[in-house]
């Protein structure tokens, strides 16, 4: 997107109708305002240039500026979608004073291409009235509407209705009255701007971040040399996973080159761990792959996956070990084919054959237990095989895989009838009656008779 | 009838052992049944859907196996060699779809060696590989008896260190047990007593 010189507005469809969201200066001039429908605005400029706007991208640009806006003070939070609050005190001098820091912010920000309004007040209330209301930062808090408040606009025209227009003129009026009118809210917003309430700032929590890295002055290209210096970023890492309770699922180990390039080793661990000495063997396949070119001189390992993990009490026999001992076993095969492609069955509520059972990846769940023991049922399951004969009862002598099979005992039928909640197109043929055929030549195969749609099918081999 | 199978039916512990025919799957279960813990299935991910769980409960507890999905035999073969070597379960079952050379065969060897784990393949007819301690045919039999019988022949056709033999047996799936049962000829004097 070009910036461009005339009105131009981001749109955002609220109460299905396209809204405008945020507008600029020149649309500000010809009579636009926020809030006003899309179809009206077009109606006043019709010049105007419009764009979907991305509230979840705002709040992202949000938090990066609130990170970039600890350079002036640490103590910076959030206000409302659109704004920051930084709580300056103490850290004023250090820029040469408030007026100083102000410019500085002022001129920063407007380097970076950013149109701000900044408020300074020596309460949270006054700084966010001359933000948003006042004509310079430091307009004395008295002349500012009584908007500025911060009140919903019900309280606002109720109040302007009454005559009270300024902040002036409504802490020059009788407390008493006014609270009974319009509840403890107004009188709370009015002290917090005065400075009679104390308000505080919260500073937004950073989310812990799990990297570190390591430079080297020399360039290093032997696999111990590498495996070495993960292992101590390693511990670096799980110190700091120790101090967070948490365990990595997946790590990064990134390794840059002298010629600049980059390499990556990813490892993904089948259960949470912040063992050092358990997860640094399980780079040694990824790091043995890297092409170490002219050598390596930095290394940068992050956790790019968290799990919480509670400690957990040591020492209470082997037990504990051999969980441990099949998830590090788990960790390396996947390493090999993918950590999705360890499997493990779980039972599944159905009675379908088919469905009786589901596949999932080990790492992600847990060993399940309730097997159904009603029916035989066979050992190997197939997609059904179909075979030539007619008729309900089984076949006397039959052909299947280019075996001639006789039969010499036929136990059944066992009706499955389809869920006919689920439309699978493998049960279109109805309803099916299953039968374990014993062949005089050894094999115990499961057929099925479908009545609805006559045919026979072998599907399964019992053990 | 004895209901206390023959030492030979132990397998060698770390050691690689080969199984094919019509059996051979029940036979890698049945072994898995007689250990405990967690035993890997190591397969192609194209013969993933050829276990079907329910089936596998009658012998085995289904949540004590980890399937192991590839999309080679190479792959195959390296999950194998590792799992062997590390030791954390007591079983691998390898199906193989290509013969093996003697140097994968050796290797296996090794590693089952290195981990005192069992490994056993289950090997297309003809595929084996001179480096198994053993090699087994098994057969489903035809039980003229009992309707619920999972008879069967297992045959020891190689054996590095032993003889060779054949046994018919059935497993008791509520007993979980494994049964030897005198070859179908030999049988008329004890028909009524068997079960």
């Amino acid at each position: 997107m070009h910036p461009v010189d005339g009105p131009f507005a981001l749109t955002l469809r609220q109460d299905n109708s396209e809204r405008l969201y945020c507008l600029n200066s020149h649309a500000e001039q010809a009579g636009l305002h926020c809030g006003m429908s899309l179809a009206d605005a077009r109606a006043f400029c019709t010049d105007i240039v419009c764009h979907p706007a991305r509230p979840d991208l705002d709040a992202r640009f949000l938090v990066a500026l609130r990170r970039w806006a600890m350079r002036w003070c640490p103590w910076v939070g959030y206000d409302g979608t659109d704004g920051l609050v930084l709580d300056i005190s103490g850290s004023a001098h250090l820029w040469g004073g408030e007026g100083a820091l102000l410019a500085n912010i002022r001129a920063r920000l407007g380097t970076a291409g950013l149109e701000v309004r900044l408020g300074l007040g020596c309460t949270r209330g006054a700084a966010w009235a001359r933000a948003h209301y006042g004509t310079q930062a430091e307009q004395p808090l008295d002349t500012l509407p009584v908007a500025a408040l911060r009140l919903d606009d019900a309280t606002c025209t109720a109040l302007q209705r009454l005559g009270l227009r300024t902040i002036r003129e409504l802490s020059d009026t009788a407390r008493a009255p006014l609270a009974r009118r319009f509840g403890p809210a107004l009188m709370m917003r009015l002290d917090q701007a005065l400075g009679h309430m104390p308000e505080p700032v919260t500073p937004a929590l950073d989310p812990p971040h799990y990297g570190v890295r390591l430079t080297l002055p020399d360039p290093i290209g032997l696999v111990s040399d590498v495996m070495a210096a993960t292992g101590r970023l390693l511990d670096a890492l799980c110190a700091k996973l120790h101090a967070q309770g948490t365990g990595a699922r997946a790590l990064v180990l990134t390794l840059r080159r002298v010629d600049q390039g980059s390499q990556q080793v990813e490892l993904r661990l089948a259960a949470a761990m912040r063992d050092a000495a358990r997860i640094l063997p399980l780079f040694e396949r990824g790091v043995a792959t890297i092409e170490a070119g002219f050598g390596i001189d930095q290394l940068r390992l992050e956790a790019t996956l968290t799990e919480p993990l509670a400690a957990q009490q040591s020492g209470l026999g082997a037990a504990s070990k051999a969980p441990d001992r099949l998830a590090d076993l788990v960790t390396r095969i996947g390493t090999r084919i993918g950590l999705e492609n360890v499997r493990r069955f779980l039972p599944a509520d159905s009675h379908i054959p088919e469905r009786s059972f589901l596949i999932a990846p080990a790492a992600h769940s847990a060993p399940a237990t309730g097997w159904r023991s009603g029916q035989p049922r066979p050992l190997h399951l197939f997609a059904p095989e179909s075979i030539a004969a007619t008729g309900p009862t089984p076949p006397a002598r039959f052909r299947w895989r280019r075996m001639h099979l006789h039969t010499a005992r036929a136990i059944g039928p066992e009706r499955i009838a389809p869920e006919w909640w689920f439309d699978d197109p493998n049960w279109r043929t109805g309803m099916r009656d299953y039968w374990c055929i014993h062949t005089r030549q050894g094999r115990r195969l499961w057929l099925f008779h479908t009545p609805q749609t006559p045919g026979w099918y072998v599907q399964g081999e019992f053990a | 009838m004895s209901s206390d199978p023959a030492p030979s039916f132990l397998l060698r512990a770390a050691r690689v052992h080969e199984v094919f025919g019509a059996g051979a799957t029940a036979f890698a279960t049945i072994l898995a049944a007689r250990m405990d813990g967690a035993v890997l299935w190591v397969c192609e991910s194209w013969q993933a859907d050829a276990l079907h769980p329910p089936g596998l409960a009658a012998m085995m507890d289904p949540a004590r196996l980890l399937l192991a999905n590839t999309n080679t035999q190479t792959d195959t073969l390296a999950v194998a060699e590792e799992a062997l070597k590390d030791g954390a379960v007591p079983l691998v079952v390898i199906v193989i779809t290509r013969a093996l050379d003697l140097r994968e065969g050796r290797r296996l060897q090794l590693a089952a060696r290195a981990g005192n784990t069992t490994g056993l393949c289950i090997i297309p007819e003809g595929m084996g590989s001179n480096a198994a301690e053993t090699r087994w045919h098994a057969a489903p039999v035809l039980d003229v008896n009992r309707s619920d019988s999972t008879l069967m022949r297992w045959e020891i056709i190689k054996n590095k260190s032993g003889t060779t033999g054949a046994w018919h047996v059935r497993w008791d799936s509520e007993t979980r047990h494994l049964h030897m049962v005198p070859p179908t000829g030999d049988r008329s004097g004890f028909a009524g007593a068997s079960g």
